[in-house]
C-alpha cells in the first residue's frame, strides 16, 4: 500500500503519524513546496517576537522522524488523477497512490494595493515569512500591519518587540468586530496603545509607495503619508483548492469531506485548513484554521486511510490565545459584527464562531477579567474569557455538551457579577452527575 | 520540614506542590516549545503536553517558569488522583 500526503504541516505529520502507528509496511510519502522540518506554526508568533529561537519551532525529534520512515519529496503537487491513482509533480515526476491525503493548509490573501508587489510588503503563513519579518525588523525602523483577528495582533506584537515601531491600521473603529464585542476590543486596543503600539482607527492602506523598488512608506485613505520600511497584511486567509478544483472534487469554500474525511473521489481524502468539515454544533460544514482541528483531523484521515474506519466529530471550535498580553479563551457560537478588517477568517479562528444563532450575551466583570457567554433559552451557545481563565474548561464543556443551564439560566442573568462561582458550582454538579457522585477532577492553580 | 517555621500559607502551598505536577489542558497546546525552551533543568514538557500526560519528572523543580510562560495559559499545577 502505497500513501501519500500533500502537505508539511501538523494535519499531515499527523496523519504520517496515524498511519504509521497501525501499520509500520505501507510506503508513506509526503510532497510539500516547503522543505522545512515539521514546526508549529502558531509557534510562529513567538519565533517573531524573539520569545523562542526557531530552532525551537520544531515539534518533532530527529529520532521521532526517523521512527516514522516517510519519505519526503520536495517539490509543488500540481494534479490529481483520481481515476488513475496519480498524482503529478513539477518537472513531469509521477507518484502513483493507494490513498491520497490533501493537507495543503489556507495561504493568506495577497494585498491588492497599488505598491503591494514592493520588497517589504509581508504576509505571515510560513516559517519563510516569518523569516523574511524577522530579518526586515532588524532594520526597519516603522511598521504597518493592517487586517485583524490573531494574525494581525502577531504581526503588531511581534514586530513591537523587536523594536520596530508598530502602526497598526484598523479599518473600522475597533479591533476583530467579528468575534470581540466592544468592550473587549478596547480591552485589547488599550493593551496594545499601553505597550506603545499607535493604533489608526477608521484607517487603511490605500498605496504603499516605494523608491527604487523598495518601501519607504504609505499613504493611507485619509490622504495621510506615513514613512515605514515595513508593511504587513492579514485580512484573512483561503484554502489551498486549487488541486481539488483541477482534479474535479466537491468543494465549497474549502474542500467538502464526509465525516471519515472522504472527499468526493475514492480513496483521497482531504485534512487541515483546507478541509471543510461538518460541525454538529453549527449544523453546517465550515472551515476552521484551528491547531487542534488540523491535528485531530490529520489523524483520524491518517487511521481511515489505513483502513480503519474512524469517523471525525468536530470538537466545539476553541482557542486559546494572548491578545495584547490578555489570556483570553474563545468558545463556541460568540455572535459579533461585521468585520471590515477581514475578509475571510485568519488562522487561529473558527467559521463556528459566528454560528449565527440567535443569543443574549451576559457579561460577568472582575476587575481586569472578563466572561462573556451568549445563551439561548436552554444553552450555552458560545463564550469568551479574557483574564482569568478559571471557568475556561467549565465553560468549554458545558457549551460543547449542550448542557441544559435551565437550572442557573436567572440566576446567570439577574446576578451577572456572580457569573464565575454560579459557572463553577453549576459545572461541577453537573460533572459529579456525569462522574456517578464523584466529584469533578480539581485543577488547583498554586 | 517543619511546618512551624514556616507561615501557613507556606507549607499549604509546600503541601500542595508537593502532591501536583504541571499537567496540560487537552486539546489546547500548540506545541511552541516555550515551555521547554524556559525549563531550567531541560525537561521536554512540550513532549508531555502532546500525549496529554501530566510532568512525572523526578527533574521538574516545581519552579513553575513553565507555567508561568505558557502564552496560552494551558499548563497548570494540577493535583494527580493518585498522589493526591
Amino acid at each position: 500500500m502505497r500513501h501519500v500526503i500533500i502537505g508539511s504541516g501538523v494535519a499531515a505529520l499527523s496523519a504520517a503519524e496515524a498511519i504509521r502507528g497501525v501499520d509500520r509496511a505501507s510506503r508513506i510519502t509526503l510532497v510539500s513546496d516547503e522543505a522545512h522540518p515539521f514546526y508549529s506554526r502558531p509557534g510562529l508568533a513567538y519565533f517573531l517576537a524573539g520569545t523562542i529561537p526557531e530552532k525551537q519551532l520544531a515539534i518533532r525529534s530527529p529520532a521521532e522522524l526517523a521512527g516514522l520512515a516517510i519519505e519526503r519529496v520536495a517539490g509543488r503537487a500540481e494534479r490529481v488523477v483520481p481515476a488513475r491513482h496519480e498524482l503529478r509533480l513539477a518537472g513531469a515526476r509521477t507518484l502513483m497512490y493507494d490513498r491520497l491525503l490533501i493537507a495543503t493548509g489556507a495561504r493568506s490573501i495577497r494585498p491588492d494595493f497599488p505598491g503591494a508587489d514592493l520588497e517589504g510588503v509581508l504576509v505571515l503563513d510560513g516559517l519563510d515569512d516569518a523569516r523574511a519579518l524577522a530579518s526586515r525588523a532588524k532594520r526597519a525602523r516603522a511598521a504597518v500591519v493592517a487586517g485583524g483577528g490573531s494574525t494581525a495582533l502577531e504581526l503588531v506584537e511581534g514586530l513591537h518587540a523587536r523594536g520596530v515601531s508598530a502602526h497598526y491600521f484598523l479599518r473600522g473603529e475597533r479591533y476583530w468586530a467579528r468575534v470581540l464585542d466592544c468592550e473587549e476590543s478596547a480591552l485589547v486596543e488599550a493593551g496594545l496603545v499601553r505597550a506603545g503600539v499607535r493604533v489608526h482607527r477608521a484607517t487603511a492602506i490605500a498605496r504603499a509607495l516605494g523608491r527604487h523598488g523598495r518601501l519607504v512608506g504609505v499613504e493611507t485613505n485619509g490622504g495621510l503619508r506615513l514613512d515605514c520600511d515595513l508593511v504587513a497584511v492579514a485580512t484573512g486567509i483561503r484554502p489551498r483548492i486549487e488541486l481539488a478544483l483541477d482534479a474535479g472534487l466537491a468543494v465549497d469554500r474549502g474542500i467538502l469531506v464526509t465525516s471519515l474525511l472522504e472527499t468526493s473521489a475514492p480513496d483521497v481524502f482531504a485534512a487541515g485548513d483546507v478541509a471543510q468539515a461538518w460541525d454538529p454544533l453549527v449544523g453546517e460544514s465550515v472551515l476552521d484554521t484551528l491547531w487542534s482541528s488540523a491535528a485531530e483531523q490529520g489523524s483520524v484521515a491518517g487511521l481511515n486511510m489505513a483502513g480503519i474506519r474512524t469517523p471525525y466529530r468536530k470538537r466545539v471550535a476553541l482557542n486559546l490565545t494572548r491578545l495584547a498580553d490578555i489570556i483570553t479563551t474563545v468558545v463556541g457560537d460568540v455572535g459579533g459584527d461585521p468585520d471590515p478588517d477581514l475578509v475571510t477568517i485568519t488562522r487561529g479562528q473558527s467559521e463556528a464562531w459566528r454560528g449565527g444563532s440567535v443569543g443574549t450575551s451576559v457579561v460577568g466583570r472582575n476587575a481586569t477579567d472578563r466572561v462573556r457567554i451568549r445563551i439561548n433559552s436552554r444553552t450555552i451557545l458560545g463564550a469568551v474569557i479574557m483574564g482569568d481563565q478559571t471557568v475556561s474548561v467549565p465553560l468549554t464543556s458545558l457549551i460543547a455538551d449542550r448542557v441544559d443551564i435551565t437550572p442557573i439560566r436567572q440566576r446567570l442573568l439577574d446576578w451577572p457579577e456572580a457569573m464565575v462561582s454560579t459557572l463553577l458550582d453549576f459545572w461541577r454538579t453537573t460533572e459529579a452527575r456525569r462522574n456517578d457522585g464523584n466529584p469533578a477532577p480539581a485543577l488547583v492553580a498554586v | 520540614m517543619s511546618g512551624s517555621r514556616h507561615l501557613p500559607v507556606d507549607e499549604e502551598r509546600w503541601n500542595l506542590l508537593r502532591s501536583a505536577c504541571v499537567a496540560s489542558l487537552p486539546g489546547r497546546c500548540v506545541q511552541c516549545g516555550i515551555c521547554a525552551y524556559n525549563c531550567p533543568t531541560g525537561i521536554d514538557v512540550r513532549g508531555y503536553a502532546r500525549r496529554g500526560l501530566p510532568v512525572a519528572d523526578a527533574a521538574c523543580l516545581k519552579c513553575g517558569a513553565c507555567v508561568a510562560r505558557c502564552p496560552r495559559g494551558v499548563l497548570r499545577f494540577a493535583v494527580v488522583a493518585e498522589a493526591a
